[in-house]
């Protein structure tokens, strides 16, 4: 389809917040962001005749930061990372659970352990939490948890079939626990099971 | 399924997150639900993950510095 240059420019804008959110995600680093989001409306820009659904504008752009990303870090890395190749593999991460870690039945109507350690939990430990997650898990959890991007718009993203999102994000959920479950203990943030000390 | 069979608390937390997502079926998400409604183990459960989502929804940052915008405006102006 044959976009005009006004309405690319006011798709784009629509979306820029969550496109710097998500380049942010990616790069950790907010220059990097920046130059990522501009090379990738520049390639959408160019492609923008494989656009076929209007509709599709958001994870057709995300797509293609997603591509750029990842072939902009090909050209400064001597060989892959490890991560790029790793493949989907049944209980990679293990079940790990914070609920399952707190919950205490019995003190129902006392206390709350699972409850109280998200009501301690700061954005900065999150922010950490989710820098630490091997990079093909954190783009899925920022995509569905912090963008709420629906399934089938992750799976165009990061052409992967629906299924694969299913699978990818419930391990990087479990990988995302257990990370915050770690950087939470580093600092501090415990619960009354644990004898907290972060007000 | 009837509408009185319950799924049971395993299937239940196996769907939990989709539940949480929106992203199963009509009939699944009844089933779910209607396990939620009497389960409060996995009601619990249910609350915590929605919240450590909402929690991690809350990180998403719509605003742009001006100058980035600028930058972006630019760009496509030129193309």
């Amino acid at each position: 389809m044959s976009i005009s240059n006004d309405t690319f420019e006011s798709q784009v804008l629509a979306i820029l917040g969550p496109l710097h959110g998500v380049a942010r995600r990616l790069t950790k680093n907010d220059a990097d962001a920046e130059d990522l989001v501009a090379e990738s409306i520049t390639r959408a820009w160019r492609a923008r005749a494989s656009l076929v659904d209007a509709g599709a504008f958001r994870a057709w752009m995300f797509r293609i930061l997603n591509n750029t990303f990842i072939s902009e870090r090909r050209k400064t890395l001597a060989r892959p990372r490890e991560e790029l190749l790793v493949e989907e593999s049944a209980g990679e991460e293990g079940a790990f659970s914070i609920f399952e870690r707190l919950h205490q039945p019995f003190l129902l109507w006392f206390a709350n352990p699972e409850q109280e350690f998200l009501d301690k939990l700061l954005g900065e430990d999150l922010d950490r939490a989710l820098a630490a997650l091997p990079e093909h898990y954190r783009v899925v959890v920022v995509l569905a948890d912090i963008e709420g991007l629906k399934y089938a718009e992750i799976a165009e993203t990061l052409d992967v079939p629906v299924g694969t999102v299913r699978s990818r994000l419930a391990r990087a959920r479990c990988a995302l626990q257990r990370t915050l479950w770690d950087v939470a203990r580093d600092h501090g943030l415990q619960t009354s099971r644990t004898g907290g000390t972060r007000a | 399924m009837s509408e009185t069979d319950d799924i049971g608390c395993q299937q239940a937390l196996k769907r939990l997150l989709e539940f949480i997502d929106r992203e199963l079926s009509d009939s699944e998400h009844d089933n779910v639900e209607r396990h939620l409604s009497t389960c409060r183990s996995c009601f619990s459960r249910m609350e915590f993950e929605s919240r450590l989502k909402q929690r991690l929804s809350a990180l998403s940052a719509d605003d742009v510095p001006e100058k980035s915008r600028d930058r972006i405006r630019a760009l496509i102006k030129g193309f």
